[in-house]
């Protein structure tokens, strides 16, 4: 099981060549190759969306995805997000609607909602939530991400 | 409130606020630190082998292919590992005749449930381990599996154990009144129902995890989990790998949700810990989403067959149940399996005036994985059972649920009382929320609102809960039995040279929002701006003694711990000031990070003097003073066994006679946790735990075949709720204070998984009334409800 090929990518703007297990799922090897531990893994089959991470601009399922399918790409993680302005009024939509609690849902929440509100998307709570469905969270109700995604479009946040 | 002022009757900056937490900023940069995030050098991962049937005796076991596979370091059947660990034993003294037998964290001889632990593989990498896991041969001589909890105490089921004499893990009673008179009365009104009550489980969304370090230099464990109870796990390891507790340091820093799964002790987890031992490296394991399925304690699992009796005024005459619970194989070690079900008959009908009160539950063994104490332990059976019945009884005569509950709540002015199976209760507010309530939800206008959508066939019902839940528990829960369990907790709060305090407490944080209330409380009691206090929970090395996070006592136990250490810093550092200042402690105070003038406010001295003073120019003091700028205090409920909170909740639903689906419409929530430290935090506390509760109530189940076989272990088949069938949630407080403590804080977070199953399910029962159906099984899958509708 050591087949391996290389790839090149871009990862939050470093691009780098890499040598990769061709069985290796992307988000395993953003986590454990790269050390980018802000996107998660909960199901590893594609249900619960903790492994979303932006690829050439779309959501992606970071766990139904090999590393050697992303040679080329450019890849944006919510470690990427954070050093951008990308995002910054979602974030403190977020903490003040307290719409995270573990916090271990929020990489991929966060990357669907941004998704969401950059698309222009309307402050419609039925078409948020149902835009946030693929996303598993237990902690919270999902209220507060939809209050934070309203609080957003309808620009009641500073970033 | 009457009484002498105290420091709640003056406006507070942090606690009462919605004051953000500190912990989001870095979890929504992606820096938080899960289990999985933690690299050692040189460590290794675990994988392990699970039993693929529930049943059998374990004839043979050729590891000889795994172990050649090139990356692999060591390969531990059960045999391997029994040499090195203590068996464990699930039971609790004060649980009279709970009996369990010893559990090693590897089957030996004999599995006895599907995903039970076998065989562990340490390699150079999961992947790596997984191969090789794949390789083992595992010879098994399937036994009969015994699965159906309601057969499992008949003669011809074959017992799990072979040393004991039957299937009955334990039994209790509780026999109050004279049950039977008040049921053969003639002026009342029985009904009777048997309630299912399925197997679920937590799904957390991190899954559990432990990298074990061990040095065997000191003879030293360090062991990393994604956890609830850092002090339990350090007792359990010493004991029973055989270490001085203080050799053993427990550490849980960010936790993707526990929720009680991440409270109790898996196989798996004491074998990764061995295996560092043994190694002398770190080990790694972390579940995938299949093992969580089939290891993580599944919950609930219960039938009752339950009788009320009420008289024509609504009053209830007496209620009676008979709960069967499955706990799998054994009972967990060391909550024990067996407290659901001693919750059940101590709460079931707790809000309600009663004299007349019989219980008995039975709880029993049988070839599944083992269930145990989940978020709202034995809480939604107890109010599923006690408001499902009372509903029923109101419409059958005729009078209205609120009515009804209007005349048997127990009066908001009789506390202290107690309830019909004797637990002591104070500061409740039954009548109270459950006005709230009715308010909040427009009661009446609905109801009429729901009568004329019956007319164009569209069928909605209303369902209602009163409850009472557990907080603050006291070591009548768990230390009175015996077990390594810490009801205490405790708080260090110490003065920093910079002028910032940092506060450490044996409360741990999952996401609820520990650390920051603890911040918000040390702000405001100890007197400086909140960005100034640090705050370190989750590590035996560290942190006061104390139990972690379970039944809802962060706030209410943590949080006055944390009260009574800022109190102590505040009044070591005023001793302090009144020398340097040559005033009287009394006559200053603590405000903004300074020292001021009690009278006035005006600054004499920024605290960052005062602790550089102290800490780098001690000669400047007179030598007879001995500063200390650091506090510990521990706090323990001491005169009830827990605290109870109350709550009233109702569901609106709507039911489609056609597919039997079931929408959730709008969901009230009204909680009385006495003070609220922080308005968000508890808001979403108990709408995560509602959202939890409509899990149950609708979708989630563990659904296991005859032979024992799980059959929906992945979330793609294990329905969990999603975003879009949630409805918005209108949450509403009122605050009692408890007595038993300064802050007077109790829980929150078992409220919403506690009471919305029970309103959910008095809802579709209320939607289907007109239709002539009922359901009393949970979840309400749509093919239930057809069922129940007589569709198929
Ligand atoms: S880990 Fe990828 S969707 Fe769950
Ligand atoms: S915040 Fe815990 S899973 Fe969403």
């Amino acid at each position: 099981m050591s087949d391996t090929r290389t790839i090149r990518l871009t990862v939050n703007g470093e691009t780098g060549s890499y040598t990769v297990p061709v069985r290796q799922n992307l988000v395993d090897f953003i986590r454990n190759d790269l050390g980018l531990t802000g996107s998660h893994v909960g199901c590893e089959h594609g249900v619960c969306g903790a492994c979303s991470i932006e690829v050439d601009g779309d959501i992606v399922r970071g766990c139904l995805m090999f590393a050697v399918q992303a040679d080329g790409a450019e890849i944006t993680t919510i470690e990427g997000l954070a050093e951008s302005d990308r995002g910054a009024a979602l974030r403190s939509a977020f903490s003040a609607r307290n719409a995270l609690q573990c916090g271990y849902c929020t990489p991929g929440m966060l990357a669907t909602a941004l998704d969401y509100v950059e698309a222009g998307g309307a402050a419609d709570r039925a078409a948020i939530r149902a835009h946030l469905s693929g996303n598993y969270c237990r902690c919270t109700g999902y209220q507060s991400i939809v209050d934070a995604v309203c609080d957003v479009i309808e620009g009641r946040v500073e970033a | 409130m009457s009484g002498p002022l105290t420091m709640f009757d003056t406006p507070r900056a942090y606690i009462g606020q919605p004051v953000p937490r500190a912990d989001t900023k870095r979890l929504l940069q992606g820096r938080g630190k899960f289990i999985d995030d933690i690299q050692l050098p040189r460590m290794l991962h675990a994988a392990f082998v699970r039993s693929p049937v529930a049943h059998g005796t374990i004839t043979g076991i050729d590891v000889e292919e795994a172990r050649a596979l090139p990356g692999v370091i060591a390969v531990y059947t059960g045999a391997d590992i029994a040499p090195h660990v203590e068996p464990y034993v699930g039971v609790l003294s004060h649980l009279a005749g709970l009996r369990s037998a010893p559990q090693m964290p590897l089957a030996v001889d004999v599995t006895r449930w599907i995903g039970e632990p076998l065989v562990m593989i340490i390699a150079q990498s999961r992947a790596v381990a997984e191969d090789a896991a794949a390789l083992v041969m595992v010879d098994i001589d399937p036994l009969d599996a015994v699965t159906d909890m309601e057969t499992a105490l008949d003669p011809a089921t074959p017992v799990i154990h072979a040393e004991m004499d039957s299937n009955l893990a334990w039994e209790r009673t509780v026999d109050v009144g004279d049950v039977d008179a008040a049921f053969a009365r003639d002026d009342v009104t029985v009904v009777e129902r048997r309630f299912r009550f399925g197997r679920h489980t937590g799904v957390t969304l991190e899954t559990r995890g432990a990298v074990a370090a061990f040095d065997p230099s000191e003879d030293e464990l360090t062991f990393w989990y994604s956890g609830q109870a850092p002090h339990m796990m350090q007792f359990i390891f010493a004991k029973h790998l055989g270490l001085p507790e203080e050799n053993v340091r427990v550490v849980s820093q960010d936790v993707g949700g526990s929720f009680g799964i991440k409270i109790h002790t898996y196989g798996d987890e004491i074998a990764t810990a061995l295996a560092a031992k043994l190694l002398g490296r770190p080990v790694k394991f972390v579940a995938d989403r299949m093992e969580s399925f089939l290891s993580d304690i599944h919950a609930r699992d219960h039938v009752v067959d339950g009788r009320i009796a009420v008289d024509a005024d609504g009053r209830i005459a007496a209620l009676a149940f008979d709960d069967i619970t499955g706990i799998g194989p054994f009972s967990m070690y060391p909550r024990t399996s067996a407290i659901e079900a001693n919750q059940v008959l101590n709460l079931t009908g707790a809000p309600y005036v009663m004299e007349n009160y019989r219980a008995n539950a039975k709880v029993v063994f049988q070839n599944k994985n083992l269930m145990c104490q989940y978020r709202a332990v034995g809480h939604p059976i107890a109010m599923a059972v006690a408001d499902g019945l009372l509903e029923d009884a109101a419409h059958e005569i005729g009078m209205d649920v609120v009515e009804i509950r209007r005349r048997n709540l127990i009066p908001d002015d009789a506390y202290p009382t107690q309830s019909a199976s004797g637990m002591k209760l104070d500061d409740l507010s039954h009548h109270k929320s459950l006005e709230t309530l009715v308010d909040a939800m427009d009661y009446e206008a609905r109801r009429a609102e729901h009568a004329k959508l019956r007319e164009e066939g569209i069928y909605r019902g209303l369902g209602l809960i009163s409850m009472v839940e557990v907080t603050n528990p006291s070591p009548m829960f768990y230390g009175i039995g015996g077990a390594p369990i810490a009801s205490q907790d405790g708080a260090t709060i110490r003065l920093d040279a910079g002028g910032g305090v940092h506060v450490s407490s044996s409360v741990t944080e999952q996401g609820q929002g520990t650390n920051a209330i603890l911040a918000q409380i040390a702000a405001d009691v100890f007197g400086v701006p909140i960005e100034r206090v640090k705050v370190t929970t989750g590590d035996t090395r560290t942190t006061p003694y104390g139990g972690g996070t379970w039944a809802s006592r962060g706030a209410g136990i943590g949080g006055e711990a944390c009260l009574q250490a800022a109190q102590a810093l505040r009044d070591q550092v005023l001793e302090v000031a009144a020398v340097i200042l040559q005033s009287e402690p009394g006559k200053l105070d603590i405000k903004a990070g300074a020292v001021v003038d009690a009278e006035g406010g005006a600054e004499r001295m920024r605290l960052s003097d005062l602790a550089r003073t102290v800490y780098y120019r001690g000669n400047e003091l007179p030598s007879d003073l001995k500063p200390e700028l650091i506090a510990t205090r521990h706090y323990r409920v001491t005169d009830f066994p827990f605290v109870f909170t109350n709550g009233a909740m109702a569901a609106e639903v709507e039911v489609d006679p056609e597919t039997g689906f079931v929408q959730v419409l709008n969901f009230w929530a009204v909680e009385d946790c006495g003070r609220v430290i922080n308005p968000v935090l508890v808001d979403e506390q108990v709408r995560g735990g509602v959202v939890q509760g409509i899990g149950g109530a609708l979708y989630e189940e563990c659904v296991y075949d005859a032979e024992g076989q799980l059959q929906n272990a992945t979330m793609a088949d294990y329905l969990v709720p999603m975003a879009f069938e949630m409805p918005d949630i209108v949450v509403k407080h009122v605050e009692t204070p408890t007595k038993t403590s300064v802050l007077g804080a109790k829980g929150a977070g078992e409220a919403g998984t506690g009471g919305a199953p029970g309103a959910v399910m008095n809802a579709v029962n209320d939607a289907l009334r007109p239709l002539g159906a009922a359901i009393h099984q949970m979840p309400m899958t749509p093919e239930r409800v057809l069922r129940a509708l007589g569709k198929v």
